[in-house]
Formats: C-alpha cells, sequence, structure tokens
C-alpha cells in the first residue's frame, strides 16, 4: 500500500512548545501510514536523543469475562516479563542494561503502553516492544507473582477510604455494566484467572485495527513507518472485542456513607456528564473548570477551601469513556465538617446549573483553558499521551488546529445552558469515613 | 517532596557519539548586589520558562515547638501584598494558562510558575515583590490554618504509612531536627498563628537567603536584566546566619518501631540507615551509594527484588533508595513486603542475608554496569522535563551543592567500581545507626497464616 502523509500545524503554543531551533510554526504532528498499512501520529523532536512511543489497544478492563475480573490487570502486569526466548530475568536485564523503559497498564477502556529509549538503542528497544506484545510467555512464575502484588493492592484497597469511596461511586453508578467493575478485579476473581485466560485475552485485544500509537522524539517518518511494521506488524489484524452497552450513571441524588474509621471523611460526588463527540462538549469543559477545574480560581476551591478551609483538595472533572460520560469530583474533610462540606458543594453546582457563569468567569476560563493546553505538555510523554487520547477520542486528526476556536466560540449563553443541562441532574454523592450527622439516602 | 536522587544534565559522554555535543545545555549562574543567586538551565523547545525561587529555610531551620511553622508559612505566602492584594498573583498566572504552586522541605521551600517566555519579568516581579511584602490578617491565615491540618490529615493521620515514616524519622535523628515532620506535629500546628508566621518570614525571607532557577527558553542576558529590574531591587533584610543544626551523636543502639493500625492489609518491615548526603559526603561517597542502593533494590532485577521476591518467594515487594539531597544527612531505606503466610521476622532475616552478602562480597562487574547505565541514562531522560529539571538544580543548590557537582554528577557514577560499592555497604549498613520500622494490623505478637 502506498504510504500517505498529512500534515497539521499544531496550535501555536502547540508548535511552539515541540519546536526546535526552525522558525515558529515548522514543526508539525505528522500522520504516517506504513507500508502494512498501520498509522501513528509523530512529532519529530530532534533537540534530544530520546524516542517515547505511547500506545493503546481499545478494550481494556471492560473486556474481562465475568468471574475473571482483573484479566486485563494481570495481563498488562505481566506481558513485560518473559518473551519470547528470554525469560523473565533475561528479559529485564536487558531492558536495563539498555535503560529501556517499558510499561503497560490497563484501565477501563483501553490497554496503554508505553516505550522509551535513548535514540542509540532504538533497535534493541524495538525489538523488546515487538517481543512483548506478540510474544509474551505468561511463565507460570512470573504470572504468580503479578498476581499475589494485585491481590495485595485489592486487600490494601478495601480499607482506603479514598479506594471505597472510588469504588462504591462507580458500582453504584454503573450497577450491571462493565463500568461498575473494579479495573484491577476483585479479592474472588483474580484467583480464577489462567494462564490460558491470560493468552486468550491477549488474542483478543491486543490487534491491530483497534490500536492508537503516537511517537514523539527524535526519530523520522521513514524509521517511524519501519518500526511500525517491525514492532506492530504480527499482531493479529482484528481484535475480537465483546460489545459494550452505552450507559448513563444512576443512583442520582442518592448519598452513600461507608463507615471506616479515619479522622478524615474522603467525598465522591458526581453525575452525568457530556459525551466527547456531543456538540455541547467544548462549553461543559469550560464549566467544568470553572466549577472545579484545575485552577485556583475555581468557584469550589475559592468557596470549600479558601474561604472556609474546609479541606487541602476539592476538585471535579469530566470523564469522557467510550460507552458513558460523567462528571466526577471529591474532597476530603474533618468528621464534624463532612455534612457542611457536602451541603456546600451542592449548593455550588446548584447555583451554577441555576445561574450560570458570569461574563467575567467565562472569558477568564477561555484564557486559561487556551494557555494551559501547551503549558502542561512539558515532556515527550506527555505530548504522545495526547496523542494517543486524541485517535481514542476519534475526534480528528485537525483538532489540535480548531480546539481554541471552539474554545473561543462559547458564549455566556452556551455556557448557561450547558452548566444546567450538566448540573442539573442530582448528584451521586459517597462518602467513607465516621462523618457526624450523614447517613445514607435512597434516590430522590 | 523531590527526587531523590541528583539531577544530571550532562550525556555526550555516556551516548558517545551518537549525540551532538550542542545538545548538552549550558548552566549559568550570577549573583546580584543583594546577594540573590541566579541560575539559568537553556531549554529552547518551547516558548515556555519554569521560573522558581528557592528559600533556604526549611523544617529544620524552626524553632523547637514551632513545628510545621516553614510549611505554614509557604502556604500562606499566596495571601497577597500590599501592592498585589489577594491572589492577583495567582490570577496573574492563571490568565495565561499558567502553573503554579509550592513545596517545602527540611531544608528548603520553594515556589514555581510555568508561564509562556514573555511572562518571565512579571513573575519575577510578583516574586521579588512577596519576598518582603507579605500582608497577612487573621481573617485570611485561620482558615488556612484549617486547610494545612486537613492536608496533615491526608497525609499522615489518615494514612498508616506516613505515621509511621514519622515514626521512623523520629527515631533515626536522635538530635537533629529531621527528626521533625515537616508538615510539623499536629498537636504544634494547631497552635501557629499570624505572628509566628510574619516572624519567621521577616527572619528567612531575603534575596540573600534564595536562589532563583530559570529554565526554558531565555537566554542568560535577558534573565540578567530581568533580574535587574525585579529582584535587585529588593534590600537584603538580615544577615542570615549559618545552617547549623544539632549534629547526631555517634550512633550507639539500633532502633526499632512498630505501627499498628487496624486498617493495615499489608504489612512490611522498612529500614533506615543514617548515611552521608550529597553534601556532606566525601569524594565518590554519595556515588557509591547511589549505585548501591540502585543495584540492591531498584527495580525488578535489583539484588533485594530478585532474591525475596522471586527466588525465595518470601515478598511481594522489596527495594531499596537513597535520599541523598539534603544539607545535613543522606538517608538509604530498605523495605519489605511479604507475601500472606510469611512473617516480618522471616522477611527481614532474608533482607539481612542479601545486604550482608554485598557487604561481603560487593556486587558483581555486571550489576555495576547495569546500575551505572541505568543512573546514568536518567540524566537524559530528566533533560525531557523542564520543570523536573529545574527542581534538581534549585534542590541541589539549597542544600549546599554545587552546579558544576551537579553536571559532572554522570562522571563520577562512570568512576565507581565494584569495590566502592562493597566499601559502601560495609561502612553505612551499619545497625547501629538505623530504624526498622514495622507496620502491622495489630501489637498481638504475629499469627502465622498458612
Amino acid at each position: 500500500m502506498k504510504a500517505k502523509r498529512l500534515s497539521s500545524r499544531l496550535a501555536v503554543a502547540v508548535i511552539a512548545l515541540v519546536a526546535c531551533a526552525a522558525p515558529a510554526g515548522a514543526t508539525t504532528v505528522e500522520h504516517v501510514v506504513s507500508p502494512a498499512g498501520i498509522e501513528a501520529w509523530l512529532v519529530r523532536e530532534p533537540a534530544l536523543p530520546l524516542i517515547t512511543v505511547e500506545f493503546a489497544f481499545v478494550g481494556g478492563a471492560v473486556q474481562d469475562l465475568p468471574g475473571k475480573l482483573g484479566t486485563a490487570s494481570l495481563v498488562a502486569a505481566t506481558l513485560d516479563d518473559g518473551v519470547g526466548d528470554f525469560d523473565s530475568k533475561t528479559f529485564h536485564d536487558r531492558l536495563e542494561r539498555k535503560a529501556v523503559e517499558l510499561n503497560f497498564e490497563a484501565e477501563r477502556d483501553a490497554i496503554h503502553g508505553s516505550l522509551r529509549t535513548l535514540t542509540v538503542n532504538r533497535d534493541e528497544a524495538f525489538d523488546d516492544l515487538r517481543l512483548s506484545l506478540t510474544r509474551p510467555r505468561f511463565d507460570a512464575g512470573d504470572v504468580e507473582i503479578n498476581r499475589a502484588q494485585l491481590l495485595s493492592l485489592l486487600r490494601r484497597a478495601t480499607t482506603n477510604p479514598t479506594d471505597i469511596a472510588s469504588r462504591s461511586w462507580w458500582e453504584t453508578a454503573f450497577t450491571g455494566h462493565p463500568y461498575g467493575r473494579p479495573v484491577q478485579g476483585t479479592l474472588e476473581s483474580l484467583p480464577a484467572i489462567t494462564v490460558d485466560d491470560l493468552k486468550t485475552y491477549t488474542r483478543r485485544v491486543l490487534a491491530r485495527d483497534n490500536l492508537k500509537i503516537a511517537v514523539v522524539g527524535d526519530i523520522d517518518a521513514d524509521a517511524v513507518k519501519q518500526m511500525l511494521d517491525r514492532v506492530f506488524g504480527d499482531l493479529p489484524a482484528r481484535a475480537e472485542l465483546a460489545p459494550i452497552a452505552t450507559v448513563s450513571p444512576q443512583g442520582l441524588g442518592r448519598r452513600i456513607v461507608v463507615k471506616l474509621d479515619v479522622p478524615q471523611a474522603v467525598v465522591n460526588f458526581g453525575g452525568p456528564g457530556i459525551a466527547r463527540k456531543d456538540p455541547d462538549f467544548i462549553a461543559a469543559y469550560i464549566v467544568n473548570h470553572i466549577l472545579g477545574g484545575g485552577a485556583f480560581s475555581s468557584r469550589l476551591y475559592q468557596e470549600v477551601r479558601e474561604k472556609r478551609g474546609l479541606a487541602y483538595s476539592v476538585y471535579d472533572r469530566l470523564v469522557w469513556l467510550d460507552h458513558a460520560a460523567i462528571f466526577l469530583g471529591g474532597t476530603a474533610t474533618r468528621a464534624d465538617r463532612t455534612a457542611a462540606t457536602v451541603d456546600l458543594i451542592g449548593e455550588e453546582i446548584h447555583r451554577l446549573a441555576e445561574a450560570g457563569p458570569t461574563a467575567d468567569e467565562l472569558v477568564k476560563a477561555k484564557a486559561y483553558l487556551n494557555g494551559s493546553f501547551a503549558l502542561n505538555l512539558d515532556s515527550s510523554s506527555k505530548i504522545a499521551a495526547l496523542l494517543v487520547q486524541l485517535q481514542l477520542d476519534d475526534i480528528g486528526f485537525d483538532y489540535l488546529d480548531r480546539r481554541a476556536a471552539l474554545i473561543d466560540a462559547v458564549t455566556l449563553e452556551d455556557a448557561r445552558r450547558v452548566a444546567r443541562r450538566l448540573l442539573d441532574n442530582g448528584l451521586l454523592v459517597t462518602v467513607v469515613g465516621r462523618p457526624e450527622g450523614l447517613v445514607s439516602t435512597s434516590s430522590d | 517532596m523531590p527526587k531523590t536522587f541528583a539531577l544530571v544534565v550532562v550525556l555526550a559522554a555516556f551516548a558517545a557519539g551518537s549525540v551532538a555535543a550542542d545538545t548538552e545545555p549550558k548552566i549559568a549562574e550570577f549573583t546580584l548586589g543583594n546577594g540573590l543567586e541566579v541560575v539559568v538551565v537553556p531549554d529552547h523547545r518551547a516558548p515556555v520558562v519554569t521560573h522558581m525561587i528557592w528559600y533556604k529555610v526549611g523544617a529544620a531551620d524552626e524553632t523547637p515547638g514551632k513545628s510545621g511553622l516553614a510549611h505554614f508559612l509557604e502556604h500562606l505566602m499566596f495571601k497577597g501584598t500590599a501592592l498585589n492584594p489577594g491572589d492577583s498573583f495567582s490570577r496573574e498566572v492563571a490568565a495565561v494558562g499558567g502553573q503554579e504552586n509550592a513545596f517545602t522541605t527540611s531544608d528548603y521551600t520553594g515556589f514555581f510558575q510555568r508561564v509562556p517566555r514573555e511572562r518571565l519579568k512579571e513573575m519575577m516581579a510578583l516574586e521579588a515583590d512577596r519576598m518582603t511584602g507579605l500582608v497577612l490578617t487573621d481573617e485570611v491565615v485561620r482558615p488556612e490554618l484549617n486547610v494545612v491540618l486537613e492536608e496533615q490529615n491526608m497525609r499522615v493521620a489518615n494514612n498508616p504509612s506516613g505515621r509511621l515514616t514519622e515514626q521512623m524519622d523520629a527515631a533515626l535523628y536522635l538530635n537533629h531536627p529531621y527528626g521533625r515532620p515537616t508538615i510539623g506535629w499536629r498537636s504544634e500546628i494547631e497552635k501557629l498563628d499570624r505572628d509566628d508566621a510574619l516572624a519567621f518570614y521577616r527572619h528567612f525571607y531575603s534575596p540573600n537567603n534564595a536562589i532563583v532557577v530559570v529554565a526554558g527558553d531565555v537566554t542568560v542576558d535577558e534573565v540578567k536584566a530581568d533580574a535587574e529590574e525585579t529582584y535587585a531591587k529588593v534590600g537584603a533584610r538580615a544577615d542570615i546566619a549559618p545552617r547549623r543544626r544539632p549534629q547526631e551523636p555517634a550512633p550507639q543502639a539500633p532502633r526499632t518501631v512498630t505501627l499498628a493500625d487496624p486498617r493495615v492489609e499489608q504489612p512490611s518491615v522498612n529500614r533506615a540507615y543514617l548515611v552521608p548526603s550529597r553534601t556532606t559526603a566525601k569524594p565518590g561517597e554519595s556515588e557509591a551509594l547511589d549505585v548501591l542502593a540502585h543495584a540492591l533494590g531498584g527495580g525488578g532485577n535489583s539484588r533485594l527484588y530478585r532474591n525475596l521476591v522471586v527466588d525465595q518467594r518470601l515478598a511481594l515487594n522489596a527495594g531499596a533508595s537513597y535520599a541523598g539531597t539534603a544539607l545535613d544527612y543522606g538517608k538509604l531505606l530498605v523495605y519489605g513486603a511479604p507475601k500472606p503466610g510469611i512473617s516480618l521476622h522471616d522477611l527481614e532475616v532474608a533482607i539481612d542475608g542479601v545486604l550482608a552478602a554485598v557487604s561481603e562480597h560487593g556486587i558483581t562487574e555486571d550489576e555495576l554496569e547495569r546500575a551505572k547505565n541505568r543512573l546514568i541514562a536518567e540524566a537524559i531522560y530528566a533533560q525531557d522535563n523542564q520543570a523536573a529539571l529545574a527542581r534538581w538544580y534549585g534542590a541541589a543548590l539549597a542544600t549546599g551543592d554545587t552546579v558544576a557537582a551537579v553536571r559532572d554528577w554522570p562522571d563520577r557514577i562512570r568512576a565507581v567500581s565494584a569495590e566502592d560499592v562493597r566499601a559502601a555497604a560495609r561502612t553505612w549498613l551499619n545497625m547501629r545507626a538505623s530504624v526498622t520500622g514495622y507496620l502491622v494490623q495489630s501489637l498481638k505478637p504475629e499469627e502465622k497464616h498458612s
């Protein structure tokens, strides 16, 4: 197949972020397609002798079979142990000797992987990656070590208020759906996973038609094309993914209190979000920033922390998954103020839903979100991870060009309308600790 | 809290022949008339700067009874000045989408902003203003004290392993203020007030007690010109006394502490050895500790992991690290988490066996080479993250190290021999200078589970 190459200029600040000595605007994201038809997005950055490859296979923990929850996590933990002719020790020796960093992680919707190498070692590093993806051994000894480590994490999570609050939120919001299941499995399911289960999962999910790849660093497009075929070319052409239903969070209006003997209560709150491809997504992103986004100026930060000293951390973020969209926030506060804090957060969300943001807040949020986008991309890994996410989101190669204009186009009317759409659906709240005067409630 | 090993920026030698010599950053430093030190770390990949100020004061400089004061003041530094009242500094940063934050350790207090390059001078002006212009009222101080108490709840009170770390430090340092937690003892934090904070501020926040690090798309001349128009106008407020803290007596006895909490589902054994820091070590000593810690417990092929997790199957995890960036003392940490059914005692015996073998026989040439390659590569990887790079330089300088020492660190790692590592193990894996901390569910004698 003839290779095609598209180019897209990054948004101005991003251009500069990855620009070398060339004139501003010269650096591009290249859409690279290998002879075998494998695609990647590339940012070439020759200033440092490093190469970062980030990639994702769609179909993470949601593809775990019932009764075998945690399979994706156990696969991710074991992929970089023994591979091909190398047992685990020999393979780790190879990686360490060349300072090659290879990592895999299972999330709800995808298995993510990353490779980082010095340019001088790139051929060995690409071989290592190829072997881990196409010839993992899953030796019984390695599987048992990783399984035991995952079980230990699960046991610890049973008494950690942050883990309990999060788990309670997700299993309530997504009862009966794969999103309601713990990504790392359960104390009952992990022991049931066999080596054959790991191999079957790998064959089903690690394939070419559900693969998204980004490359950043000291490598050109021709070398990337060769790498793509060499590393990923032997994977099965098609993944065998079980269909996953699209779903909305349940339990709105409910408050769930889990008793745990800790001085500080941990709180999660959230509700339905807005899908990534919904025309209102950008407005929702702005509204969320005003409510509880990353800056010290957010309403929740000001009201909960700055004015009243109720918490060290309070935040709210949009979470967009492949089959659901939510907003999810959190805080942690002392027992005798927990009820007041939960009430305050509810009031602030209600106030923003009713009246929307002010014109001044909208202007400032737009300036922040346009400026921070590039400033946050402060390493090759973060740039590559963004390029993978944009591919997973399937919002187009030209999104980086359009992003600033999309933000600027949001009017105060849009923001008010979307604030109500986003924030007026009731909250599911989970609280873990010994909060005074708070009890579980059912839906209104 | 900072990374535990020093940052490095020289790469030409490691990837010999494959790396153009001009990729090596040219670090510059100069001192203003008022005593403020300035370090410039060029990184021209993006039109962005990371601007940091490091005050050479931390929790170890507090008056006894006022623990947590350095960290509390760090929080209060965001409350505004007469010229820039309230949160106007933060608003300026947010207006361009910038990032900002601050941090405190035993030895230093730092503040940073990451902004587009053309905003550097404005950041310098704002930071210079709050070096002496802070205005505090009880109205803003009191809620912030509650914020700090919630931070303590999150990091320590809610977290059994955080509490164990506090107890181990208190036991490791018999005389030195490193034994106090940076966030403070809760009972003392609760009593801190506005007057404490202002007195501490006036005593320690002065240009002759600070270092500015600028990393990013700037030239030395630009930084110099901007610094002259901003920081140079702040008068030195006080003579800063040399930082002489009470030192540790000669170690006499191994110590143990046990922290029990019903929420502990995974017990662990943790050992801290008192060792030299980069600043106090003799030449080559801290580098030998870097290699020792990595060979012992850095990753899946280290001695401890290989031996205890893979071969003997006693532990779920095991490792080691060297925390060497400190004005007075460093720490060598070793830890292990037992598999279900294995007692902490049995695991500790096995850990001690691994340590004894390294003290006795040293490490192999192969282990030495892998550890050195890995450590030196960190120097190159570090260059990919501008803020991390600035932070490494700042932390080194704020703890008495020099730019040259940071720059030449890979050469010194390269010079470490297997014999140096063995000597470091023999000298510094000294039980008398150690604390062993046990994290357990209950203080009852350990039961064997099958």
